[in-house]
């Protein structure tokens, strides 16, 4: 089997997968961060939703080892178990940003990879139309734009802090 | 998945190779197509051949009066690149419209041309602006390159390394998306470079991509929408399916052309 090397959260990991490992199986079984969800399995929901080298992807029409050598973020990557949520994660729990939480994972990575490329400043629509791959099934999208606008104003405010 | 041998050469020539020795090989770009595909166990390829350390596959660069896109080269790039974005908005704004941000950071225009999906964005801005298709072998016209459904002109040892894009003075495109997989139920991409006028469609034909002549006509005599007043396409040889009757989509290619026009001349 060929081996596989890649960062996750900061730890390198390196193992030998059959090369039909999905980045979210390599994930959700070989290291056990099951924060990651597969929701449809075909790239639509947006559940599997990871950063590589920083930016958005679905893990879950990614082999692993298309990703070797990356950097790779996960929900479980955003805050250490004992320190504060990332301001993302907060402004979720701050604004009922979910209900049954199963796409919250990847709504979150979605968010900041929204961040990321739009700014701290989001209005509505922007965030809406941003957040077209990613499906929640609670109804629950009013409040994750309400959260998404404060988690980014919140994490600009944390870099300006900084 | 029904299981593949893995490879991933870091040169062109290593993947030709690759492709000419194992006769099930298919290469594998952003694989936003191909790993659903597999997972669907609609392909079988017993050799995977990943192209992503392949160095000098990937990037933009202004060349003359043209651009060229490396293979390799992701939608999300296209889409937000200065140098598109710059010369030819019409191309980085069909790039900014293909599936959502994730699939984005991922999806090749390489891929995407190789494939021929008759319902992908790209081959309509090949077709629709003259583009040339560089390969490990050639240069082919998009006129010659998309043969119908899912084919190129590619033969079985051939890879794309680049497409090159002429610049046009007038050029747009107006997709209307299934609102479920992001697909263009019809997508029309207009362009307007000297006596060179282009009108071309996907999402609807049932042999992928293809001009309207009749549309390029009646704009040579003005580029204006107004030109297109009263012009229908036949519903024949169109898709029709639970999503859009081959009339409806014919009805869209002459609402879409009249706004992508709109916006070519605005």
């Amino acid at each position: 089997m060929p081996a596989v090397a890649m960062t996750v959260n900061g730890k390198a990991v390196t193992a030998d997968v059959d090369p039909r490992t999905l980045l979210v199986e390599f994930l959700r079984e070989h290291l056990r961060l099951t924060g990651t969800h597969v929701g449809c399995d075909t790239s639509q929901c947006g559940a599997c939703v990871v950063h590589v080298n920083g930016k958005a992807l679905k893990s879950c029409t990614t082999l692993a080892l298309q990703v070797e050598g990356a950097s790779v973020t996960t929900i479980e990557g955003l805050a250490a178990p004992d320190a504060p949520l990332h301001p993302m994660q907060q402004a979720f729990r701050d604004h009922h940003g979910l209900q049954c939480g199963f796409c919250t994972p990847g709504m979150i990575m979605s968010a900041i990879d929204i961040v990321n490329r739009k700014g701290f400043t989001l209005d509505d629509k922007t965030i809406r139309e941003e957040l077209e791959g990613n499906l929640c099934r609670c109804t629950g999208y009013h409040n994750i734009v309400k959260a998404i606008a404060a988690g980014a104003e919140a994490m600009g405010a944390g870099r300006k802090a900084a | 998945m029904y299981a593949f041998t893995y490879h991933r050469p870091t040169t062109v020539r290593q993947a030709i190779n690759l492709l000419a020795k194992n006769e099930d090989a298919k290469l594998l770009a952003g694989g936003h197509t191909l790993i659903p595909t597999m997972k669907l166990r609609l392909a079988s390829p017993t050799h995977l051949i990943d192209l992503s350390q392949i160095e000098g596959l990937s990037g933009i660069e202004l060349k003359g009066r043209s651009i060229v896109i490396g293979a390799m080269t992701r939608h999300a790039e296209v889409a937000t690149s200065p140098v598109v974005r710059e010369n030819l908005p019409a191309l980085a704004d069909l790039a900014s419209v293909i599936g959502d941000p994730a699939v984005r950071h991922r999806g090749t225009i390489g891929g995407s041309v190789a494939n021929n999906d008759p319902t992908a964005d790209y081959p309509a801005a090949c077709l629709g602006l003259g583009a040339t298709i560089i390969t490990s072998k050639r240069r082919i016209s998009a006129d010659d390159f998309f043969k119908g459904m899912f084919e190129t002109a590619l033969e079985p040892d051939e890879i794309i390394t680049k497409v090159m894009f002429p610049l046009a003075k007038k050029a747009a495109y107006e997709k209307f998306r299934n609102q479920a997989s992001r697909y263009a139920l019809v997508g029309v991409f207009v362009s307007k470079r000297g006596s060179d006028i282009r009108v071309a469609v996907t999402g609807a034909g049932a042999n992928g991509v293809f001009r309207v002549t009749a549309f390029e006509e009646a704009l040579k005599k003005r580029f204006a929408a107004k030109s297109l007043e009263g012009l229908t396409v036949p519903a024949d040889g169109l898709n029709g399916d639970i999503h859009g009757s081959a009339e409806y989509r014919a009805h869209l290619i002459g609402v879409l052309a009249k706004r992508a026009v709109a916006k070519a001349t605005a």
